[in-house]
């Protein structure tokens, strides 16, 4: 089972095909959620260096209909809707590619076959958020709540949510072995 | 070898700020982040070490949210910037 190390100047980890083949599945659907909505860059250079998007636009500044997109892309103010709004226009398209950056990293690092993975102490960081990224989408999907082991046992054996609980926990322990070597 | 460039968003202890009721940084609890990661986030986010890091973190865990860094307002939101960039749900808010 795949689980990282720490290297002299990264981490390392081996992945068997069918572990790479689903985090790779599944980061390239979170860019699927994430990319369409990073706006075009203003043709203002200053504002298409920071990102902003048309302050104009209304497209940008509500709260993402998706609750993935809306747990990837949270409110910045949660009792001030004007001022969350405001947050998400000039932000959000910036989270979006950041986010795909980090995703991009991931699928540039870790063959379709799989095999043993060397990152640098920067590629780890992106794999890092990028898997907390598909755990964030998962836990929405699987409706995780603070008691989430119970829903585990007592989940029937043709649950088929039963083998993405199994990612889920999967992933869990593949963070903390990341974590771990990074520290 | 290259390491990304990480921001370092140091809490603000400007006087005049804390005088003025400054703007707070909030990170509330969720059922997904692990506290390994939650901690580790604060640490590179922050600077802070590991200990004070831990406690903002079981803060969070117990607690439902904590306030992880005070001061200006630009400053809170672009701590929540970085902080949603790792997955972590921060919101900024004013002290009262």
């Amino acid at each position: 089972m795949a689980w990282f190390r720490p290297t002299s100047d990264g981490v390392t980890a081996r992945f068997a095909q069918p572990e790479a083949a689903i985090i790779r599945e599944l980061v390239e659907q979170v860019v699927e959620l994430i990319e369409p909505g990073i706006q075009a860059p203003l043709e203002d250079e200053f504002a298409a260096m920071v990102g902003m998007t048309d302050p104009m636009s209304p497209d940008g500044a509500e709260m993402p209909d998706d609750p993935v997109v809306a747990r990837l892309l949270p409110d910045a103010y949660r009792d001030d809707p004007e001022a969350a709004q405001e947050f998400r226009r000039f932000t959000e398209s910036g989270l979006r590619s950041a986010k795909v950056e980090s995703a991009s990293t991931l699928l540039a690092t870790l063959p379709p076959r799989g095999g043993r993975v060397r990152l640098s102490h920067g590629q780890a960081e992106a794999w890092l958020r990028s898997l907390n990224d598909v755990r964030l989408a998962l836990g929405v999907r699987l409706g995780v709540t603070d008691d989430f082991d119970g829903l585990r046992e007592d989940a029937d054996s043709d649950d088929p949510r039963n083998f993405s609980v199994q990612v889920y926990q999967w992933l869990a322990y593949l963070q903390e072995s990341l974590v771990a070597a990074l520290s | 070898m290259s390491v990304a460039p990480v921001e370092l968003q140091r809490p603000e202890t400007d006087e005049q700020s804390l005088v003025d009721k400054p703007w707070l940084t909030i990170v509330w609890n969720d059922p997904v982040n692990l506290m390994d990661y939650v901690t580790y986030v604060l640490q590179r986010v922050f600077g802070y070490p590991k200990p004070k890091a831990e406690k903002l973190m079981l803060d969070v865990h117990h607690k439902g949210k904590a306030v992880v860094a005070a001061g200006a307002r630009e400053s809170m939101e672009r701590n929540a910037e970085t902080l949603h960039g790792y997955g972590l749900w921060a919101t900024v808010s004013h002290d009262t």
